[in-house]
């Protein structure tokens, strides 16, 4: 049986303690919530923190507040299913409740959060490995190795982001309250990624995603669609989300295409919302959408399938994300 | 046809009660006091020899007790007598990551992981293997020491009739190639064995094996040991699918820790470690050359096939010849030739998946059909049900076939699907293929040679009524315990839950071979039948003896033995017991099987026949998305003609799950690897990443049964635990055809694969995708057989009549002794 | 319970907490390693293996078991962190010796071939029935897709859970 390693478990009952715990705890501690992501990296040794601080006794951080005007709040610890079952969420915010819903399994959903999906670690399938199938390439970049084994020249690591919670937040302007002893903040989602596939986070490490913003419902529409081999268990091998907004006359005013699981952080394609400013969201303005979303696109080859396919579904599949809120 | 009161009638299985409360007890469910836990060391490197091993860090471990090597258990094994390649622990070379190298026993499993960090290894790295091309142009480093040439494990060249003749002389003929990508068991519980060492120098295992025999037989030999001292207890296995059918590592190093501590050790392995262990399917490249009259019957057959076999035997020499045995049982092929070649890689070792060797073939053949259909403007339903092999007959290859239901089943699948009104007619993008296949009834020969039974049975009555059978066949899920309780109490007219059965146990049962070559309902359902006949016959001597009837007027049936002419006169079953332990004593019987000579005589006449051979046909309906490549299956029809059914609900269950791994190996299940700097690494050895088809992907199934019972099996029933997967990937690449009208002539048919065939598609180009290139390998001139059809005899004729030998040096070492060696030299 | 009361529970990494669990309805204590999993206390230190385990990394769903209700993976679950839940296994689901309605669907259809993943199947069923008495086959792909079986194709594991919910339907009284 894999086996998780040795750790001393810290089971805070407040914020404001989880905040002190970790401050005093120094530097090899994570924070967990519903464990699916920390603890099978743990049991592959991926991650080995000496100290895990469980957010499970924070009742406030569990809690959806919302309303179509005023936007939502929703607690980090909410869990996928309750956040996909949210009759609020799901009337005004689909996109983010389908979002979830499409996440791994019912049964990881069950324990698995918001805020450990916004947050999930990078993946790549030279990472995502037990200890002795690392060792047998000597390790990565990533964890306990120097090379890059997707590009070996290169200096930097391509763990993709896979979270499908990730492009949607990034689409819809969504944001994010981090807190530690130092204060709190709040940040446009978009500002928590960074394209790195080690340091892809610009959340300090003590800092503790505490909840995630959803703007107001005022006549945009958001869709995500998700490709992978298998209607469960899998990781997105490619993520769209969407948010389009629209003038009066029915043309797009403004847009938002965010790409997942092409790079190691979620790709916005500007060039893709501006070949849809000012046109109808019709089949001329959403196959130029579709095809200058692909151009930047550049998967590698990390994940499930080929990336040469991975690429081509780009346009596929910014097109079905565009053609789901055209209607 | 006699009334039965429990064969084909729906039932419960007789462990199912234990199966839904979480009572059965697998392997990992097994705890003894001052148990150790056992954890394996594999290699790090695909191909490499090992300096130096230092195990002192390790032994001081805080709640290490032994720490095992190589150096320790010297001596090899393997499944087969001929591929003696495996050591428990490698003593001086690994040949693929994850190639077991040390053992450790602790206190802990924790302490027992943390323990093998701490041994040094020192390799010597040498170059690896990762393919059949590389295998074949790489003679020098050999992976091992023995095999046919270089890196050339097995080849084998066949010939019934003269092929080329008739090739010659086809109105049509066509050429194709075939790539079959390898995949794996993947059953839902890792293996685990747990061993107990007694102080008078008896060793028990308990193993989650499908087959005890074997290992049996390889513990007593690697660890020098009488076979009298070593006990085996098949555990009920979680999943097996031939993937639990090879003696391990893992078995033998915890029975030789028990030994050497004394204290009983336990071993389940990671689900990483299962994909190490591996003996699924073998990559297979093929070519296949068919000539057919105008109405697409065939006239001759040439075929060939390359195996990737990984890094040991295994059961892969069968799996060899299996690629060629079973084409000619289908169809009418007067004249055959098979030529294949196993090499081997520094992969895990493949061996056999459900469907032993014959899904690739049968897939490449039926792809085959589909094009030849196709090309003569024929219905492929119609070709085939045109040119069946018939019934009681004999093949070119001198199999034997008995009942053969494929015409029903072609019927059933047509008419059952509408085919007629769909096939060539559905819109763009959705489609529907057909497939026919067959699948051996166990095999005719054992795998080591001797002449005793391939099943024993025997059975106690007790004077309560109760009845015990015993029988060394282990249940992997297809319920072999429920078929033997079913046999026994059809005959002796008690009922299933009556019968305590034990079985999978080398110190109280009689031999069985194993859970495998689909072979136990016919062997062991034949021996319980025996022995419940013979038992019955004790008891009737008794009980006509006290009631004054003629033993042979007394009819069991109802828990009761009474006179057929005047049911009311009778005793109870129980009754009938007491009276017979009265008159003769302890009431017990045994009864055994062991499967017809078959008339090939060649040498490779050895695989391939069977006492009965079952039949299916499956018709796919998919829709493929021209954008993306992707194929979803809605439903499949599957007719199978099983003989008889014994409990209907279980063969629907076999035929279901067949379907739906045929399904995930059509569209996505692959074990691959990569290929980094000196190191092949399985690409994704998890359930994550190897994909197993979800209730998502899973499809609608109406499933025939076609009952035709067949002398030979039980009852007449034929097998259904393999036959149903093979017809499935063919009718869904078939089906991808009539739907969007490109080959993929490869499995899995992965998204982009279809889409880079559209995409020729749409420049006009081939609208194919599938291997281009085969190999050029040089193999011996094919053995000549006539067929029963030229008057042959079954035995290879003398090859000095004919001249044209043409083979390679090392082409001879299979062959019939010096006369060839010395032509092969003449001829070269 | 006060939050000043409930101060911050400490598990050093070499030392066994005890801790209390409701398990299949009986108060049980058991002392472990805080790395613990779910899985390996109701296996190791409970002796419940009916809990199987198939991968131990979240993706197999045979680890199965109930939490307040609500199925989760027990390799991913820090038994520590469910302390004081109330836990049911497959040991749990007959009653007073009768099988419940979903086992005896299973064992009555063939819904149990190796009967390995089964333990998991049933629990994710019966957590469906338990908040939709009448389930559609859609709803059913759904709800089980987080458990694999390699051996059923699924399809006598949907008709078991129609039959069992059937049965409950019928044996409940009406209006209730």
């Amino acid at each position: 049986m894999l086996r998780l390693p040795r750790f001393t478990y810290l089971e805070p009952a407040s914020i404001d303690e989880a905040l002190r715990l970790r401050a005093a705890a120094g530097p090899d501690t994570m924070f967990v919530a519903g464990g699916t992501d920390l603890y099978p990296n743990m049991k592959r040794r991926q991650q080995t923190p000496a100290t895990v601080i469980s957010l499970s006794a924070l009742k406030d951080l569990r809690e959806i507040s919302s309303s179509a005007d005023d936007g939502a709040t929703i607690g980090a610890a909410v869990t996928l299913t309750d956040l996909a079952r949210n009759a609020t969420i799901r009337a005004h915010w689909p996109a983010v409740a389908h979002a979830a819903e499409v996440v791994s399994t019912p049964l990881l959903r069950n324990m698995g959060t918001i805020g450990g999906n916004l947050l999930l670690d990078t993946r790549c399938n030279y990472y995502d490995q037990t200890y002795e199938w690392r060792k047998a390439i000597d390790f990565c970049m990533k964890r306990d190795g120097t090379i890059c084994w997707v590009a070996p020249s290169s200096p930097r690591c391509w763990a993709v982001q896979s979270s499908d919670g990730v492009p949607i937040a990034v689409a819809l302007g969504a944001e994010v309250t981090l807190a530690s002893v130092r204060g709190t903040r709040r940040i446009p989602a978009a500002a928590l990624y960074r394209n790195d596939g080690i340091d892809y986070l610009t959340k300090a490490s003590d800092e503790l995603l505490v909840a995630y913003h959803l703007p107001p419902v005022n006549g945009w529409r958001a869709s995500y669609v998700k490709l992978r081999r298998r209607g469960a268990f899998d990781f997105p091998v490619l993520g769209v989300a969407v948010r389009v907004d629209f003038a009066d006359d029915g043309t797009v005013s403004a847009g938002r295409v965010v790409l997942g699981a092409v790079a190691s952080y979620p790709q916005e394609v500007p060039e893709a919302a501006a070949a849809l400013v000012g046109s109808r969201l019709e089949t001329e303005a959403i196959g130029a959408a579709a095809d200058a979303a692909f151009r930047p696109a550049k998967p590698m080859d990390n994940t499930d399938f080929t990336l040469a396919w991975r690429k081509e579904m780009v346009r596929v599949y910014v097109q079905r994300a565009l053609e789901a809120i055209a209607r | 046809m006699p009334e039965r009161a429990v064969i084909g009638t729906p039932r419960r299985k007789v462990d199912a009660t234990a199966k839904v409360t979480g009572a059965l007890r697998f392997a990992d469910d097994l705890v003894l006091p001052r148990m150790l836990h056992c954890k394996l060391l594999r290699a790090r490197h695909p191909h490499a020899r090992i300096r130096r091993i230092e195990t002192i860090r390790a032994a001081a471990h805080p709640g290490v007790i032994a720490v095992l090597t190589g150096r320790d258990l010297p001596i090899p094994f393997g499944i087969l007598p001929i591929s003696q390649d495996e050591h428990a622990l490698c003593p001086d070379v690994v040949r693929f990551v994850g190639d077991p190298v040390a053992a450790v026993a602790a206190t802990s499993e924790d302490a027992a992981g943390e323990a093998c960090d701490l041994i040094d290894v020192e390799y010597e790295p040498l170059e690896a293997i990762s393919s059949i091309e590389q295998a074949l142009a790489t003679p020098e480093p050999r992976i091992h020491d023995y095999g046919d040439q270089g890196n050339v494990h097995k080849h084998i060249a066949l010939e019934f009739g003269d092929v080329d003749a008739a090739l010659a002389g086809a109105a049509h003929v066509r050429e194709d190639t075939f790539f079959y990508e390898g995949n794996t068991h993947l059953p839902m519980e890792q293996h685990a064995a747990l061993a107990e060492w007694s102080a008078d120098g008896k060793l028990t295992i308990w193993s989650s094996t499908q087959t005890p025999h074997y290992v049996h037989r390889a513990l007593a030999k690697v660890l020098e040991m009488s076979p009298a001292h070593v006990r085996v207890i098949a555990t009920p296995n979680g999943g097996a699918f031939g993937g639990k059918s090879d003696p391990f590592s893992h078995e033998i190093v915890v029975a030789a820790l028990a030994r050497r501590t004394g204290r009983p050790v336990k071993i389940c392995l990671t689900r990483e470690e299962v994909f190490y262990c591996h003996r699924g399917r073998h990559p297979t490249l093929m070519r296949i050359r068919t000539g057919v009259r105008k109405d697409g019957s065939i006239v001759g057959m040439d075929f060939t096939s390359f195996l990737d076999g990984g890094a040991y035997g295994s059961y892969g020499v069968a799996s060899t010849y299996y690629t060629g045995a079973l084409q000619t049982v289908t169809y009418e092929v007067p004249a055959y030739r098979f030529r294949g070649a196993r090499v081997f890689t520094n992969k895990p070792p493949c061996g056999p998946k459900r469907g032993h060797g014959t899904p690739q073939p049968r897939f490449a053949l039926e792809v085959h059909l589909d094009k030849i259909a196709e090309d003569l403007a024929l219905d492929p339903a119609g070709m085939r049900r045109r040119m069946l092999q018939p019934a009681d007959s004999l093949t070119a290859n001198w199999l034997r076939i008995g009942s053969m239901g494929l015409g029903a089943c072609i019927d059933a699948v047509v008419s059952g699907s509408r085919w007629k009104e769909k096939f060539r007619k559905l819109p763009f993008g959705r489609g529907v293929g057909l497939a026919c296949s067959s699948y051996i009834t166990g095999a005719g020969l054992p795998i080591y040679w001797n002449s005793m039974p391939h099943s024993g049975v025997q059975l106690r009555l007790d004077r309560s009524g109760g009845v015990a059978a015993f029988c060394g066949a282990s249940d992997i899920g297809q319920g072999s315990d429920s078929v033997l309780a079913y046999c026994v109490a059809e005959i002796l007219g008690i009922e299933p839950e009556d019968i305590r059965v034990v079985t999978g146990d080398t110190d109280t049962t009689p031999v069985d071979l194993g859970s495998y070559s689909s072979r136990v309902t016919l062997m062991m359902g034949n021996a319980a039948i025996q022995a419940a006949e013979r038992a019955r016959d004790t008891v009737a001597r008794a009980v006509g003896e006290k009631l004054g009837l003629p033993a042979g007027r007394l009819a069991f049936a109802g828990r009761r033995v009474f006179d057929v002419d005047s049911p009311e006169r009778g005793v109870s079953f129980a009754e009938a017991v007491q009276i017979a332990e009265s008159r003769f004593g302890t009431v017990g019987s045994t009864g055994s099987y062991t499967p017809p000579r078959s008339p090939g005589r060649y040498k490779g006449a050895g695989v391939g026949p069977s006492p009965a051979y079952s039949y299916s046909c499956a018709i796919a309906e998919v829709d493929v998305d021209p954008q993306t490549g992707i194929v979803r299956v809605p439903k499949i029809w599957i007719a199978h003609d099983v003989g008889q059914a014994i409990n209907p609900l279980l063969v629907i269950g076999q035929v279901e799950g067949s379907v739906y791994m045929g399904l995930g190996e059509a569209l996505m299940e692959e074990m691959t690897y990569r290929d980094e700097q000196r190191s092949v690494v399985h690409h994704h050895p998890s359930m994550l990443e190897y994909k197993s088809p979800t209730t998502h992907e899973m499809c609608d199934i109406e499933t025939y049964l076609i009952e035709d019972p067949d002398p030979r099996g039980p009852f007449g029933a034929k097998e259904a635990g393999q036959g149903p997967l093979l017809p499935v990937m063919p009718a869904v690449a078939n089906a991808i055809y009539d739907a969007v009208g490109v080959r993929v002539d490869e499995v899995p048919c992965s998204p982009h694969k279809v889409l880079k065939a559209l995409k020729e598609k749409m420049k006009g180009r081939g609208a194919r995708f599938g291997p281009s290139t085969f190999p050029a390998y040089a193999f011996p001139e094919p053995a000549r057989v006539l067929t029963p059809a030229q008057g042959g005899d079954g035995r290879e004729v003398d090859r000095r009549e004919h001249s044209e030998v043409g083979g390679p040096s090392g082409a001879t070492t299979e062959q019939a002794g010096e006369t060839t060696a010395a032509d092969g030299r003449r001829m070269s | 319970m006060h939050q000043e009361q409930f101060v911050a529970l400490e598990s050093p990494g070499r030392q066994k907490s005890q801790a209390s669990f409701i398990v299949n309805g009986e108060p049980c204590e058991v002392a472990f390693l805080p790395q613990r999993t779910l899985l390996e206390v109701l296996r190791e230190d409970l002796s419940l293996t009916g809990t199987k385990h198939g991968c131990e990394l979240g993706e197999c769903g045979t680890c199965t078991v109930l939490v307040d209700g609500t199925p989760v993976l027990s390799c991913l679950a820090l038994a520590i962190t469910y302390r004081g839940r109330r836990i049911d296994t497959v040991e749990g689901m007959a009653a007073d010796g009768v099988l419940h309605p979903l086992q005896d669907a299973f064992a009555e259809l063939g819904a149990a071939q190796c009967g390995y993943c089964t333990p998991g199947f049933l629990l994710s069923a019966q957590a469906l029935l338990e908040r939709e008495p009448s389930p559609s086959r859609e709803r059913m792909v759904d709800a089980l897709s987080g458990n694999l079986c390699r051996c059923t194709g699924y399809l006598k594991i949907y008709e078991a859970v129609e039959l069992a919910a059937r049965r409950i339907s019928a044996a409940e009284p009406a209006g209730a």
